[in-house]
């Protein structure tokens, strides 16, 4: 069964440059940023103003008052983006195609907890005695996930990740090796986050880590990340099931790698970075020198980009000048448990079209990010293989590869 | 320098670091009382909560000793109070 490959069919998307496919590509590729100041709750006493968040998604035109019952934003996102993913791949259950052997997996980094200010205000502040009956599984973080089976009929494996930053790294690379392995033939898989709660800023102000300005990748001035929300889903499929039902596809999804730094809660160590990127390209028998790009992690943080760069470098060797890096974070902003199904999206759209998105508002080069950063305009390179990365608090690392597809 | 708000400076670093306060003076270093960048960052918030100020970011890891940060924190405290008589007129 190792000889099984695996391809990307579908795409969806929800973030603050798209609620569809079509907007995001024309936005992430023009360099266009999602960030302005936040208006969906009262920032008066916030420090930090700015934020991506998804503007023009209206719930009630997507899901009807039942539907609205059991789904929170947050999840809202995923189901969304699973539509659009799963209408574009064609896919269609049958005989060839099974549910039973179809696998579920998403990913969140909080879930439902930041739904939950409006609770506990009606029962500390206002006294109230009692919550709506559907708060549980409003909340559970594989909320999205059980609602996907549900609408979709599709009953394999089917479950929920939760790794902070990496969480949709983990989640699609799981579902990838549950295809390559021959546990399942086909998967849903992404992951979505809602971070804009009141008390959710609060806790990140506390941090010291968001920025005042904007986001700013890689630029020496950058001074923080800014926090998004959003979400994104994946449809893989086994290569030969895929060609079998005529699908088209975007790219292969070859390999993933995962490590933790075993080091710090929140300051990123160099060497499990490195070794993840280095398992994901050994998982995809892909040697270094044949990757045009990477989609950096690139919070904007201080320590992260200096950290990434280094690894990049360090990865890569002389070959690091050919590798192109953008991080797409200064458009959506940094979505969290989203973050890597976004970003995913945007590495399989690079490959696929043979553009690669830029680092919007990038300002002035850094010695300490000593990598080849495209600066705030699309670059029309085709290359044949990408990296993904993610890094998360707590220090898990999850990486993807994918390949460009040539029948 | 206010002996009142160092001392209460002092306090409040003992406390976190759990150590004894006369082992504290406003010439001790930071780097001396072996602080990470997370224990900078409770320690911060420690200070915001004693003193009930805001402490913005880039003010609150630029100090290098106690004395720094009574300074600061005086700085912090006498802006408030102005801001809260301007508040009154």
């Amino acid at each position: 069964m190792s000889h099984r490959r695996v391809v990307v069919t579908g795409l969806g998307v929800v973030c603050a440059i798209g609620t569809d496919l079509e907007t995001f590509e024309r936005n992430v590729f023009e360099g266009k940023s999602g960030i302005a100041p936040i208006e969906s709750i009262d920032i008066s006493k916030m420090r930090f103003k700015n934020a991506a968040e998804v503007k023009g998604f209206d719930s009630p035109e997507h899901f009807d008052k039942q539907q609205l019952a059991i789904l929170k934003r947050f999840s809202q996102f995923a189901v969304a983006a699973s539509r659009q993913a799963i209408q574009a791949s064609g896919i269609e259950w049958n005989d060839q195609v099974a549910k039973e052997r179809t696998a579920i997996v998403t990913a969140t980094g909080a879930g439902g907890l930041t739904d939950l200010d409006d609770q506990y205000e009606n029962l500390y502040r206002f006294n109230k005695t009692r919550t709506p009956p559907m708060v549980v599984p409003q909340s559970m973080p594989n909320s999205a996930a059980s609602f996907i089976s549900m609408e979709t009929g599709v009953c394999g494996p089917t479950y929920t990740v939760s790794t902070a930053c990496s969480s949709s790294n983990h989640a699609i690379g799981m579902a990838f090796h549950s295809i390559r392995s021959g546990t399942v033939d086909a998967a849903i898989t992404g992951g979505s986050e809602m971070p804009i709660s009141y008390t959710n800023l609060k806790a990140w102000e506390a941090l010291r880590v968001v920025s005042t300005d904007t986001c700013r990748p890689f630029s020496r001035d950058r001074t923080g990340m800014i926090l998004g929300e959003g979400g994104a889903v994946l449809v893989l499929e086994e290569l030969e099931s895929a060609k079998a039902r005529g699908a088209e596809i975007f790219a292969e999804i070859s390999g993933f790698g995962m490590t933790a730094d075993a080091h710090h809660v929140t300051m990123p160590s160099l060497d499990g970075p490195v070794r993840a990127i280095r398992n994901a390209l050994a998982d995809a028998k892909v040697a270094p020198e044949r990757v045009g790009y990477v989609n950096a992690h690139g919070t904007a943080t201080t320590a992260n980009d200096s950290m990434e760069s280094k690894a990049i470098n360090e990865v890569f060797g002389e070959h690091s000048a050919n590798v192109a890096v953008s991080s797409t974070k200064s458009m959506h902003g940094h979505t969290l448990g989203a973050a890597g199904a976004i970003e995913a999206v945007a590495t399989v759209l690079a490959l696929h079209r043979g553009i690669l998105p830029p680092t919007a508002n990038f300002n002035e080069p850094d010695p300490e990010c000593d990598i080849d950063v495209i600066k705030n305009e699309a670059r029309e390179t085709a290359v044949e293989a990408a990296v993904s990365n993610s890094f998360a608090f707590g220090g898990l690392n999850a990486v993807l590869v994918f390949k460009r597809y040539e029948g | 320098m206010s002996s009142e708000i160092a001392e209460k400076t002092i306090e409040v670093i003992a406390n976190f670091k759990e150590i004894d306060k006369d082992t504290i003076t406003l010439e001790t270093k930071l780097k001396d009382l072996e602080m990470d960048s997370l224990d900078a960052l409770n320690l911060v918030f420690e200070l915001e909560e004693a003193f009930d100020i805001v402490i913005p970011d880039e003010q609150a890891f630029e100090t290098d000793s106690v004395s720094d940060m009574v300074t600061g924190i005086e700085t912090l405290l006498a802006n408030k109070e102005k801001e809260a008589g301007g508040e009154e007129e």
